[in-house]
């Protein structure tokens, strides 16, 4: 016991650290693909991904202030070319590798229907979006009501999540009876996987394009590199078009 | 204007919600801490670290239970709509219970050690002269405790002013009623505004300090006098 508490003391400094793990910065969105993709792309090139999932905006304000991620796989466009301009992204190596799809979703197998009328119909206290401030998709939401002409009686029931991810759990707990999210998170061979859902249609918003773009930190590292290369590849391009994505 | 309407909105909403969390915490805290101090039952030990855990419990956890228990399925949600009152999360009320739970040992655990501080002897007193219980209570053990109520009120507001996390998890973020003054700090942060970010902080770091400042001064003048 009396060696064993050093050790342990020790450990807590001693973290991994190794020359082939690229640190990746990855929008909520792209959690499902990513960890399919992320297999993949280690046992094909050895190099070993961290991957970090959240909001892009707060990525961006920790990659400015020097967090240690080499890639950015946004939810946007616009983020990335900010950070090329800002010199903190490497200019020239941002692109599109998805362009998002909304859909408004229930736990509920009855509540959506393949049109979006219960927008118009209403019947729920809760309708759960993603930050249209920060995250693409809240503002593709607002987009879509605003072309159905529903934004100001919803506009009271609106509960905002963090982001995409957390905007989910707010619908699959019941919390919410419904809300606007990427179909990425619901789409299981094909299709809406369980509850009920309506895809909507591309016309209705700004196109939601996803762009990458490789950071000053990751630029001469070769797992960084490898893995820019890796997602505009046949093998990313088609988990990438599984998970319900468009292509560029 | 310094600060916009919607900080404004955010600072009121969070004092709002402090303050009357405080309060709540005062009538249901005051009880517990009092059973503790007293009790020389086998149970102290286990109640007193149940009223511990969200010290150390992580936000997120409090906050992904409250969300699944004061849902539409959870036993408190069902509850709730049996009742008519709909259910809690994303209502302001939905954050009350959440900071009650949440602060629930800021109030208990400085009003415990001021009521331990008492000791026997001024009730023994109290009670050769007859006083009830409820009596020596009202007359004798509060003004005794009066730091203590001071210091746990305050470390009550102060901390659920501080609250963010569970906020997170089921407040959605609704101006007016659940976006309070972190949550709005984080938003501006997310959206870069910086500027906006700074401004609110700077807000809430001066009055926390004055907050403490308070409590750290006036606390050893109020132990002479008693």
């Amino acid at each position: 016991m009396k060696r064993l508490i050093p050790c342990l003391l020790l450990s807590l400094f001693a973290a991994g650290v190794h020359a082939d793990e690229v640190a990746v910065a990855v929008a909520a969105n792209f959690t499902g693909p990513m960890q399919v993709i992320a297999p993949i792309f280690e046992r094909e090139t050895g190099h070993k991904l961290n991957l970090a999932f959240g909001a892009t905006g707060k990525f961006y304000a920790q990659i400015s202030n020097g967090a240690p991620f080499e890639i950015l796989v946004a939810a946007d466009d616009e983020t990335p070319a900010r950070l090329v301009k800002e010199n903190q992204g490497i200019a020239g190596s941002a692109y599109t590798y998805a362009i998002g799809k909304l859909v408004l979703w229930s736990a509920d197998s009855k509540l959506v229907d393949g049109k979006g009328e219960v927008l118009k119909k209403g019947g729920f206290k809760h309708l759960a979006i993603a930050n249209p401030k920060t995250a693409p998709y809240g503002a593709a939401a607002l987009q879509t009501m605003a072309r159905l002409g529903v934004s100001d009686t919803l506009k009271p029931l609106f509960v905002q999540g963090e982001n995409i991810a957390q905007t989910q759990q707010f619908v699959v707990s019941g919390a919410a009876e419904l809300g606007f999210i990427a179909y990425s998170q619901v789409i299981k061979n094909g299709q809406i996987g369980s509850g009920s859902g309506w895809l909507v249609p591309a016309s209705f918003h700004d196109p939601i394009r996803q762009d990458v773009v490789l950071l000053a930190k990751g630029k001469d590292k070769p797992g960084a590199v490898a893995l820019m290369t890796f997602l505009k590849g046949d093998k990313a391009k088609t988990v990438i078009k599984s998970f319900g994505y468009d292509l560029p | 204007m310094f600060l916009t309407d919607a900080d404004l909105q955010a600072i009121w909403l969070t004092i709002r919600l402090a303050g009357i969390t405080t309060l709540i915490l005062l009538v249901l805290g005051t009880p517990a801490a009092w059973w503790l101090a007293r009790t020389r039952s086998r149970w102290k030990g286990p109640v007193g670290a149940v009223v511990a855990l969200p010290l150390v419990l992580p936000p997120s956890v409090l906050g992904f239970y409250l969300l699944l228990a004061m849902g539409p399925n959870g036993l408190v949600g069902q509850l709730t709509q049996a009742l008519g009152l709909g259910t809690l999360p994303f209502t302001f009320w939905g954050l009350v219970v959440a900071s009650v739970f949440y602060s629930f040992p800021f109030m208990v655990q400085p009003l415990q050690n001021a009521f331990e501080a008492i000791g026997d002897r001024p009730l023994e007193v109290a009670a050769t002269l007859r006083a009830s219980p409820i009596d020596t209570f009202f007359t004798v053990v509060l003004p005794l405790a009066r730091p203590g109520f001071l210091s746990a009120g305050i470390l009550t507001f102060a901390h659920t002013v501080g609250e963010f996390g569970v906020v997170l998890m089921i407040g959605g973020n609704i101006p007016g009623v659940t976006r309070v003054a972190s949550v709005q700090i984080y938003d501006h942060v997310e959206a870069l505004e910086y500027l906006d970010a700074h401004r609110l902080a700077g807000v809430m770091l001066v009055f926390s300090f004055v907050v403490l400042l308070g409590l750290y001064t006036w606390q050893p003048q109020q132990k002479k006098e008693a």
